[in-house]
């Protein structure tokens, strides 16, 4: 993506000659913008606003509340949308939310099979593999399989529990907090609190790759 | 309805690739199809479940083809026209069929506001006596509706047990067909692996899913 997105005239997209898709979204965009249905301008602040201010550190940081804040940790686990509406990052029961959490004996994953639900407000858009045909196919069949795509082996005792989030609900996972971070900030341990992690298809880093 | 788009566990949809990107959107008009998709929902002239259902409704062959946004592009393209808010020969044309204009659209500084408040479907307020408990054993419903439908199926006729009461929300195979929100329980329901999958899989594992009272049949 250009950086130069708020300004039409000069985006890199726009040198060559629009075709397909691309096309097909111009007209659309004008066609409504000519009717008074939306404005461009709106547009560009929407897209900024996805690239820019919300995204995974959002969900970091109420991970790493959790983890260093018993108290947090448990209202996050009984009341996911009132405990993130405490970050301002959703406002009290706009987004309904539930956080599962991995332990030595559980792993979640998270996937939706129907179409790509995923908590925006958290973690801002789905990566491209997780809105991917194979993703959405394999995870709830075979999310061992897919943890192990992702690097991860996961031994036969421990559960493996998928969330296929169908519905209105959106799921955070909140990973295991990592050894050797005993005293650490919220700060220094949000830093080691990944994308993936909260997806559950990773872990959260390891102190020496995250300080 | 039972197509493409309901793909949980079918073979051949080929490797997984895990892309370590940092861009959110990988082309100019990715962004823009996003962006529109929040900017026309604002005037709600449809649901988000009506959003999907027209999505869904791509013929398979395309929709295997298309990439996400094509995809989202396709039912944007089709919720407009269905909730008559551009018609056919609009699209078609791009040009206004008449200087109309809509009195009010989203403005750069809602959009703030818009990202942390998202269209409830929760309707707590509604008061409706849940069907389950949790703890109780539950079976899924075994139908193929032609409308559209939140329970995969993969997971239709199957045994699980109630292990979350999520409250009343708006049911979205109504909402999606008729607008009728049909307030129920909605409650997170755990399968067991083997029970959705067979003897292969393994024991330990489960599947939970969030299911409405209209999809479940005590066991």
């Amino acid at each position: 993506m250009s950086d130069h997105h708020h300004d039409h005239d000069h985006d890199h997209d726009h040198d060559r000659p629009l075709s397909g898709p691309a096309l097909r979204v111009k007209a659309l965009e004008s066609l409504l913008a000519e009717k008074g249905l939306i404005d461009p301008k709106t547009l560009d602040e929407i897209v900024d606003t996805y690239e820019h201010r919300v995204g995974p550190r959002n969900g970091a940081r109420v991970v790493a509340r959790a983890w260093v804040d018993p108290a947090f940790r448990k209202r996050l686990l009984a009341d996911a949308t009132q405990a993130v509406a405490e970050f301002g990052f959703i406002e009290p029961h706009a987004e309904d939310m539930v956080a599962v959490e991995n332990t030595p004996q559980v792993r979640n994953l998270v996937v939706c099979s129907l179409c790509s639900c995923y908590p925006w407000p958290v973690l801002g858009l789905p990566p491209a593999w997780y809105k991917s045909d194979a993703y959405r196919a394999r995870a709830v069949v075979d999310p061992r399989g897919v943890l192990k795509a992702f690097g991860e082996d996961i031994p036969e005792d421990v559960e493996v529990r998928v969330w296929d989030s169908t519905a209105e609900m959106r799921y955070l996972v909140l990973p295991e907090r990592p050894t050797g971070t005993e005293g650490w900030s919220e700060d220094a341990l949000a830093a080691l609190v990944t994308r993936d992690s909260m997806v559950g298809v990773g872990t959260a880093k390891l102190p020496e790759l995250g300080a | 309805m039972n197509s493409i788009h309901d793909m949980g566990g079918m073979h051949g949809m080929g490797p997984l690739v895990i892309e370590h990107e940092d861009g959110v959107f990988h082309e100019y008009w990715h962004g823009r199809v996003f962006a529109l998709r929040m900017a026309c929902a604002f005037h709600r002239r449809y649901n988000g479940d009506m959003g999907r259902y027209a999505r869904e409704r791509m013929p398979p062959a395309r929709f295997l083809a298309a990439s996400y946004y094509e995809r989202a592009l396709y039912g944007l393209e089709r919720v407009l026209v269905e909730s008559g808010m551009i018609d056919e020969a609009e699209l078609a044309s791009g040009r206004p069929a008449s200087a109309e204009r809509a009195a009010a659209c989203l403005q750069p500084a809602q959009v703030e506001a818009i990202t942390r408040t998202r269209r409830r479907t929760r309707m707590d307020e509604v008061q409706v006596a849940p069907k389950f408990q949790v703890g109780d054993a539950v079976m899924t419903r075994n139908f193929q509706p032609e409308g559209h439908t939140r329970l995969p199926r993969y997971a239709r006729g199957r045994r699980g047990v109630v292990q979350r009461d999520h409250g009343v929300f708006s049911f979205a195979d109504s909402n999606a067909m008729t607008r009728d929100r049909k307030p129920q329980h909605m409650y997170s329901i755990r399968f067991a692996a083997t029970e959705l999958w067979g003897e292969a899989a393994s024991p330990r594992d489960t599947l939970c899913l969030d299911v409405w009272d209209d999809y479940l049949l005590p066991a």
